[in-house]
């Protein structure tokens, strides 16, 4: 059976990927290379919640629910996962940056890509 | 360094935010939140102190020593409590049904008890611990390499 | 002329993965699951938590937690060798 939103949540995070692809293809300047790919992050965690939903379902706590069905909660435990590692792979990233601006001046992949002797 | 005034404020605030972190740290069994939630609260009242102190004041308080120790205790908490239980298997929940945090609660919706839960707050405990020390060590690393530079060639 | 194939290569693949989304994956709201209701059912008598995400976290997927904590530990371990400042002493000859 069709649901009343076509599938809106998926269209949404599909849609974020797609953009963040053009900003990695398109984009030299680095920082805006890490915020391309913090945006891909945050559409691969809207993916994983969505797919754990059940219509008119409540939050799987026990304490003071009112009754009725309970979302899925294994897609949630991934996505609490990944979220802490996507925060590691950012610090390590920012850390060099700090360091190519340091050594050679200039946030430009093409121009801090050529080796100096 | 900013004004006196944000100084003041900065100072009171950091008392409420750490209750909060710890709120939602120790109640991880029984409302929404857990160790790494509890977590990124407290880093985010860190960060600013670090924002209404300068980086070098915050480093006499935050010694490299004690994060250090915070860290590797947090770590050593978690994999403590998972070899606990070898005997049956590795991460077996061995307090179900002990007195100290066992209690199992009545089936279906209710009000909670703090001490149910069988080892879930204490590993909640060690993941918070380690997620504190490890991320304000990182925004602390990332201020004083950025601000407290002396190049010498 | 190489940004033109780019555009059009990138238009192709957003394409794909929008009506992918709209007509191969399940209708949102009813999940075709089996093992969920397993856990939902029995996590209060076996973990004694009244939270179901945490006791799926912490003790039925415990192993997922002890890699997170440990790429954690490495990623800090990393960013703090990367940032340190070395004063030297210079030796006057």
């Amino acid at each position: 059976m069709e649901s009343a939103l076509f599938n809106f949540p998926f269209v949404a995070a599909a849609l974020l990927v797609g953009i963040s692809f053009y900003i990695l293809i398109f984009k030299r300047n680095l920082i805006k290379l890490i915020m391309g790919i913090g945006m891909l992050a945050s559409g691969v965690n809207l993916f994983l919640v969505a797919l754990g939903y059940r219509a008119e379902g409540n939050a799987p706590i026990y304490t003071d629910v009112p009754g009725g069905p309970m979302v899925l909660p294994v897609p949630q435990a991934l996505t609490l996962t990944s979220i802490v590692i996507n925060v590691a792979v950012l610090a390590l990233m920012l850390t060099m940056v700090i360091l190519i601006y340091r050594h050679t001046g200039d946030v430009d992949s093409k121009k801090s890509r050529i080796l100096k002797g | 360094m900013l004004s006196k005034i944000v100084r003041t404020v900065a100072n009171q605030l950091i008392l409420f935010v750490l209750i909060f972190g710890l709120y939602v740290i120790v109640h991880g069994h029984l409302t929404p939140g857990g160790g790494f939630q509890g977590g990124a609260v407290i880093v985010s009242g860190v960060v600013m102190l670090l924002v209404a102190f300068s980086s070098q004041e915050l480093k006499k308080s935050l010694s490299e020593r004690l994060l250090s120790i915070m860290e590797s205790s947090g770590a050593l908490i978690f994999i403590g409590l998972a070899f606990a239980g070898i005997g049956i298997v590795f991460f077996y929940n061995f307090l179900v049904g002990t007195p100290i945090f066992g209690r199992v609660p009545a089936t279906g919706p209710g009000p909670g008890d703090i001490w149910t839960g069988g080892f879930i707050p204490l590993m909640n405990l060690g993941v918070g611990l380690k997620v504190v020390a490890g991320l304000s060590a990182v925004v602390l690393a990332m201020a004083l390499f950025s601000s407290g530079e002396e190049i010498e060639e | 002329m190489r940004q033109v194939i780019g555009l059009i290569v990138w238009l192709v693949v957003v394409g794909l993965l929008v009506s992918g989304m709209l007509v191969f994956i399940h209708p949102f709201g009813y999940p075709p699951s089996d093992m969920d209701d397993y856990i939902i059912e029995n996590a209060q008598e076996e973990t004694a938590s009244n939270n179901v995400v945490a006791s799926v976290v912490f003790d039925y997927r415990g192993f997922d937690t002890l890699g997170e904590a440990t790429i954690l530990f490495t990623a800090v371990t990393g960013v703090l060798l990367l940032l340190r400042t070395v004063k030297r002493k210079e030796e006057s000859s």
